[in-house]
């Protein structure tokens, strides 16, 4: 017999969890207690706020493939948890998260650091449950893995009374295998994807749009085999960037709001849209009346009620699209699509004169953002990965930094979580330590979870952070200067001395202003063995192009 | 917008019932009756949910219920394809008793379930019209209180939760 704290512990140690994110507490005592006898077989980092925590098992899980794990006390440790489970249910990340509760006898009767945990983070969890006797602690988190991961990943939280923590019982793990109401892949349809083929077949314009979906299928190879036979273009979604090399010749760019203009404007004009793990996202889509409405088309997805949601489809291919993938590319015939191709490299070139080389090879003025991703392609590995947190940043950090590989691509997507960059690094970081992780973030989102700092010093993590300063909320003035008046409301910042904050966290520092010292700087930092943050003062009204406006329609992408 | 009828089985779970109604929530969809009972399955709950919305809205209301790791399977219905019924209770005091309210008794087909001395509870099921009608005949009556269940409903198509069940394995 042994304690339910240790069984809580053992259970991870046995789902393979190799790292726990996570902040003690009254609740969750016992569960520590127990850690301080496991610490050669699991390691607990421990963050400065429980928010830093769910962000660093989410940046964990989106690099790795595997379950973040996340140790919470009840109470406020519960509630700060909340913005990453939204998060990570809107993005798809797998996570368990566990957190203390008072114990059974005191639920309902608002004791200290009570609260309503399993009704606050239902809409934010795939699933979660209160635990409240030691029998039910192993079956519960075998269980909590089990959905996290498989079908389309969410997080799940387990909430353990103390007196669970704190009883006897035996430890037997068995992992779950399945539950009977839950049925996440099904088997792939051949008529279906019969029909896909035909219409892909006979397509003159057809156009593959690729997600997230791709990665967690771990569908790369699959995805590449069949635009490598059918040639046709593809383009990434935000989180599907990385799924496919930017230098494979199907690429042609990035879709959204502040997408490439080529992949937006020509949506409205290819005749099969084949869509692969991906979700019709509003930043993706524009205008829904206006969207695609020519093209018929072909959604492969592994999430039924994704299905018809925003975008009614011609050919349906539920299920896992690794497999529909494969099949597809078995059913379809060789092709190449070069006129049609053209056509987007012509509008490539115009983007190129407009907006992007003026972006990546500024020679006047102030700094632009993308002259920073420019010279960070430069020194960066193939495999390095890209962390960043949400704004003009994020945008011009994801249009110009040059993916390769897949599980490169880290950010909020969905929930659009400002303070997410820094936590997700870190754990990105502890993944492996020999990898590069650049985190760029902007000034108004560091400052939302800047004590991890704390945590980046206390495990060492050598991340390379980059602030993109321009004294602004730069999105939202963006926003106050197109569709606002210029109304500059509440967006300008008076900012600290971001240096000699990273210093007093003992993080190397340097601050750039001047275009002639940011290669080598950039290059200093990259080099660089440890921690390193990199303040580059940048261009203050610079505005991210081509934009869809809201309300507007994907054709009406606009470069300036 | 139409009136639809959603079967819910699911796992005999803590909250699962907070779990399908933030999904009316969510969309601002207001639930128009619910029943949760045990099913003839063991360890089945039924849920009968009643929502007036679109063609488009049931079918994605209904998929986001079905994505709920604990639902079993759900399925929606036009009011054509179920037969179902609500049952109300009218209690009203002896001294309003006269041979009209005998009379709509006997119209209504409706029962006197209980009789103490001050009142009696009259008991009649149908649908939402039947019972609301009887309800504005009774008004008069100085009726002391009213209460009226949200609808059961058996689905006319053919389909098998056990069948569902049984085939997974």
């Amino acid at each position: 017999m042994i304690r339910g704290a240790d069984i809580v512990v053992k259970s991870l140690i046995a789902e393979n969890a190799e790292y726990i994110f996570g902040y003690p507490g009254g609740a969750i005592m016992p569960v520590y207690d127990a850690l301080y006898d496991y610490s050669d077989q699991i390691k607990h980092v421990l963050t400065r706020h429980e928010q830093g925590a769910i962000h660093a098992a989410q940046g964990y899980a989106r690099v790795s493939g595997k379950v973040g794990v996340v140790l919470a006390t009840s109470g406020p440790g519960a509630t700060n948890l909340i913005t990453g489970l939204a998060d990570a249910q809107i993005d798809s990340t797998p996570l368990v998260c566990i957190t203390g509760q008072v114990a059974a006898h005191l639920l309902g009767t608002d004791a200290f650091q009570e609260t309503d945990v399993v009704g606050l983070s239902m809409p934010g969890t795939k699933w979660n449950i209160q635990v409240r006797s030691v029998e039910e602690i192993a079956p519960a988190i075998a269980k909590a893995f089990h959905i996290a991961m498989t079908g389309r990943p969410g997080p799940v939280l387990v909430d353990i009374t103390k007196n669970a923590q704190i009883e006897f019982g035996e430890f037997n793990y068995v992992p779950c295998l399945g539950i009977r109401s839950y049925r996440p892949y099904v088997r792939i349809d051949q008529k279906a994807i019969d029909a896909a083929a035909t219409l892909i077949n006979t397509a003159k314009k057809p156009y593959v749009l690729y997600g997230q979906g791709v990665v967690l299928a771990s569908a790369e190879d699959q995805l590449k085999a069949f635009l490598d036979k059918t040639g046709i273009p593809a383009a990434s979604t935000l989180l599907g960037s990385g799924a496919l090399p930017q230098d494979h010749p199907s690429y042609v760019g990035k879709l959204g709001m502040h997408g490439n203009y080529a992949p937006n404007l020509l949506t409205n004009q290819c005749d099969v849209l084949i869509a692969v793990g991906m979700r019709f996202d509003d930043r993706v889509t524009g205008d829904l009346k206006r969207y695609a409405k020519q093209a018929k088309v072909i959604h492969l997805e592994l999430d039924p009620s994704e299905i018809d949601k925003n975008v009614k489809c011609t050919v349906a291919v539920q299920g896992d699209c690794k497999v529909s993938l494969e099949m597809l590319t078995e059913a379809v015939l060789t092709n190449s699509h070069h006129d049609w191709m053209q056509k987007f490299r012509n509008l490539e070139n115009e983007e190129k004169e407009a907006v992007i080389a003026n972006d990546l090879h500024g020679t006047h003025g102030g700094l632009h953002m993308g002259e920073v991703i420019h010279l960070i392609n430069k020194f960066k590995e193939e495999d390095a990965i890209l962390v960043t947190d949400v704004g003009q940043h994020q945008m011009i950090a994801w249009r110009y930094f040059d993916y390769k590989k897949t599980r490169t691509q880290v950010t909020s997507g969905g929930l659009g979580t400002m303070g997410f960059a820094l936590p997700a690094a870190l754990g990105a970081q502890l993944y492996d330590y020999k990898k590069q992780v650049i985190c760029v973030v902007g000034d108004g989102g560091i400052q939302m979870t800047i004590q991890e700092f704390g945590t980046i010093m206390q495990t060492k993590a050598p991340v390379k952070i980059v602030l993109l300063n321009n004294n602004y909320l730069g999105m939202v003035r963006q926003w106050q200067q197109l569709f606002f008046d210029k109304r500059y409301s509440f967006t300008e910042l008076e900012n600290p001395d971001f240096i000699k904050i990273a210093e007093a966290y003992r993080i190397k520092a340097k601050k750039v202003t001047e275009r002639d010292d940011l290669e080598a700087s950039v290059a200093e930092m990259i080099l660089h063995q440890g921690a390193y943050f990199l303040e580059v003062v940048v261009e203050k009204e610079d505005n991210v192009f081509p934009m869809i406006a809201t309300g507007c329609s994907v054709e009406e992408v606009r470069l300036s | 917008m139409n009136r639809y009828t959603i079967l819910v089985y699911t796992e005999n779970f803590i909250g699962i019932l907070n779990r399908i109604t933030i999904i009316f929530t969510r969309r601002g969809i207001n639930i128009d009756a619910l029943t949760a009972s045990e099913s003839r399955l063991d360890g089945i709950h039924k849920i009968t949910i009643e929502v007036t919305v679109t063609e488009e809205q049931i079918v994605h209301l209904t998929k986001q219920i079905e994505k709920v790791v604990d639902v079993i399977k759900a399925y929606c219905f036009t009011d054509n394809e179920v037969v179902y019924q609500e049952i109300a209770l009218y209690k009203l005091p002896i001294d309003s008793l006269d041979p009209g309210v005998e009379k709509v008794i006997r119209q209504f087909n409706a029962h006197i379930i209980a009789a103490e001395k001050e009142f009696v509870v009259i008991e009649f099921t149908g649908h939402k019209e039947d019972t609301q009608a009887l309800l504005e005949i009774l008004k008069p009556f100085n009726l002391l209180e009213f209460s009226r269940s949200g609808r059961v409903a058996i689905a006319k198509p053919k389909f098998s939760v056990q069948e569902y069940l049984n085939n997974q394995t």
